[in-house]
């Protein structure tokens, strides 16, 4: 073990950058799930979906153009589920969502596997943001400080938008008591489609960003949807809070378990969920008291 | 009447196998789906084109019937046993997850069917769970790490630090490559083993190499992970000072190009690269490319000597599943990979190793083979066998 400041710092930033990874899935997880009560398993599959499609617009059109359409295309296949699949699911329980949801994931990485093969994709980091930045004595790669930007300044829309506009205060109604919205106005149904969409171009934008960091494999999206849901419980359903508070806990334990303890690394963040489910049921910070 | 159409059908077909005795039906068990279908397609293409560019040589013909293993050993399982019971065939080849391979060793080894293994590395399988009717054409997973050790440590690299992901496979190759560097003088300055595909971000790990002290780092990743860990290797700088070294499948030809320039300069050894040169490597390599339209793998390789292997047995005489075992265990020939022959005490390959560097060619990248090491006959590693019997 190293008593090096520069070592720790930038295990910090490791954690911060996985950090922010798994709050752009996780948060539109969460709301899709405290507004409307759907559990929607194949969010991991749209982030997949997303790095898919990211690389096969940046193969065209070069990485920034990846980078807007990704999330575009992915919150498209959205609409497409909503109005398939999820829209006549909404009031036939959690269980058949489950299930459904869970199959559509099968389905989602077998059409990934037929049109972009077998064999994993790469797409490379942007001229833009190749090579490393020094600061804090130490030198890290510029990709990973953008991913960090990049979560905080969605972390940021998505807090004024939830707490200062007048459709954040509809949304939080909405999650609060639909019923009651809908009696005061609200055409919650249509507000549901969008908080998916939104949902939905997030994991796309979360695989766009995802892309150039990791390998895209088609089941890259399994991968991410157990972290993603642990993130979840950890936090709480439905909250802004307890996806901040849920990824950066995941992201820290992850990291610096890793390090410390690597042969607990991967039992401690089960460990630990297991402890919040016992302590705190609802999670750290639910959106309903 | 549907019973006697079916026995008809059935009589119908055991004359037919009775009357061309040199008919092989061979059964091959991939993963054509799952996390490792990638390798199962690339052995498939392999086995389909040594048995094209080979099978004159022989009087035997061929049927093949393919099963998915789905990368799941219940599964595999269930396939080999409709393989050797229903289909009833002479010869199982391919099997590309050591866990799948664990799992059918019982089945074939004691219904006596040939398996020519074309991928799975387990040590063990060639070990103290050999079979007289396990063949593996491939490699062993300490086989391509071992000379590594001595080798790195001839060029003058002292301290090492490793990583792998935390399986039976990486734990062998890994083992394999400290016993020889630290044999020779070498020190494992610092080791450690990732969750197994769990791991996508590798970073907190590459932090902990860089401030090892170590002179190099020495890994096995293959696959998805083998393209992120080499990426993020290389956005994190190290390559530069701190040289990255390891088992061929890191920067395997199949995805070499997915890795892009952070793949250059990574030297690894392996058993086969499309730039070996002899002459039968440039036959393998021109019809690969004729069929699939880009050079082959280390995987193709272990596919099409399969089928070579295969091949030479029924040049042998053999005809059935007993004598296909015998004849398969005495296989030797000069392949694309050099010479090969099969270990008589283990029934695994014999062949050398390639040491070989990425480097950026005209199009694309390429390898650049640094050194053949000569073959090494695995240790029998608790195998006990009877000898072949004529």
């Amino acid at each position: 073990m190293t008593t090096d400041l520069g070592f720790w710092t930038l295990q910090a930033l490791n954690a911060l950058q996985l950090s922010m990874l798994l709050f752009l899935l996780s948060v539109g997880l969460t709301v899709i799930f405290g507004l409307m009560h759907f559990v929607n398993l194949a969010h991991g599959a749209l982030y997949a979906l997303g790095a898919y499609f990211a690389a096969s617009f940046a193969a065209i059109w070069g990485y920034w153009a990846a980078f807007l359409l990704a999330p575009v295309a992915v919150a498209g296949v959205g609409v497409l589920l909503y109005s398939g699949f999820i829209q006549r699911m909404r009031k036939s329980g959690p269980m058949a969502q489950v299930l459904v949801t869970f199959g559509l994931i099968f389905v989602l990485l077998d059409l990934t596997r037929i049109v972009w093969g077998d064999l994993p994709l790469a797409i490379e980091v942007p001229a833009m943001l190749g090579g490393r930045l020094a600061f804090l004595g130490v030198e890290y790669p510029t990709y990973r400080l953008f991913i960090i930007v990049l979560g905080l300044v969605v972390l940021a829309g998505l807090a004024f938008v939830l707490g200062r506009t007048q459709i954040g205060a509809m949304i939080r109604a909405g999650v609060d008591n639909d019923e009651m919205a809908a009696c005061l106005g609200i055409n919650v149904e249509r507000l549901f489609f969008c908080v998916f969409c939104v949902g939905c171009a997030l994991a796309g934008l979360a695989g766009a960003v995802a892309a150039p960091l990791l390998s895209v494999s088609p089941d890259m999206g399994l991968q991410i949807l157990i972290p993603t849901l642990i993130v979840i419980v950890i936090g709480g359903l439905g909250s802004l809070k307890g996806a901040v508070a849920g990824s950066l806990i995941y992201g820290f334990v992850q990291t610096f378990g890793a390090v410390l303890a690597p042969q607990l690394s991967s039992v401690l963040i089960y460990a630990l969920l297991a402890a919040v489910l016992v302590i705190k049921p609802v999670g750290l910070f639910p959106a309903k008291g | 009447m549907k019973t006697t159409t079916l026995a008809a059908i059935g009589l119908a077909t055991t004359i037919a196998t009775t009357a061309t005795a040199e008919d092989i039906k061979i059964g091959l068990l991939l993963p054509y789906s799952g996390v490792y279908a990638a390798l199962g397609n690339e052995i498939d293409a392999g086995f389909a084109l040594g048995l094209e560019q080979f099978g004159g040589e022989t009087d035997a013909t061929f049927e093949i019937v393919r099963e998915d293993t789905e990368v799941k050993p219940p599964v595999a399982l269930g396939k080999a046993k409709k393989l050797i019971l229903q289909e009833n065939v002479d010869v199982i080849a391919g099997i590309v997850s050591s866990g799948v391979l664990g799992a059918v060793r019982d089945m074939v080894h004691g219904a006596g069917v040939p398996l020519i293994v074309s991928n799975a590395g387990n040590d063990e399988a060639t070990g103290a769970d050999c079979s007289p009717f396990i063949t593996r054409m491939s490699f062993s997973n300490g086989q391509v790490n071992r000379p590594m050790g001595t080798w790195m440590y001839e060029q003058g690299v002292r301290k090492v630090y490793t990583l792998a992901p935390d399986y039976a496979a990486g734990r062998q190759m890994i083992e394999a490559f400290e016993a020889t560097f630290t044999a020779a003088g070498g020190e494992i300055v610092g080791q450690d083993f990732t969750p197994f595909q769990k791991t996508q971000d590798f970073g907190p790990y590459l932090t902990q190499a860089k401030s090892s002290g170590a002179d190099a780092v020495y890994v096995f990743y293959a696959g998805g992970e083998a393209i992120s860990f080499v990426k993020q290797y290389d956005s994190f700088g190290l390559k530069a000072e701190l040289p990255l070294y390891g088992s061929g499948f890191l920067t395997s030809s199949l995805y070499v190009n997915a890795q892009g320039p952070a793949a250059e300069g990574v030297i690894a050894a392996s058993h086969y690269v499309p730039t070996i040169e002899n002459d039968a490597n440039v036959v393998f390599v021109d019809g690969f490319t004729a069929k699939i339209g880009r050079a082959p793998s280390e995987f193709a390789v272990q596919g099409y000597d399969a089928a070579r292997a295969l091949i030479e047995a029924t040049k042998a005489g053999a005809t059935d599943r007993a004598s296909l075992a015998a004849a398969l265990r005495q296989v030797t020939f000069d392949g694309p990979r050099g010479t090969l022959s099969i270990d008589p005490a283990t029934n695994n390959i014999v062949q050398p190793i390639y040491v070989y560097e990425t480097v950026a060619g005209a199009d694309g990248l390429t390898q650049k083979v640094l050194a053949q090491l000569p073959s090494e006959a695995d240790p029998a590693n608790g195998c006990v066998m009877d000898p072949v019997s004529n």
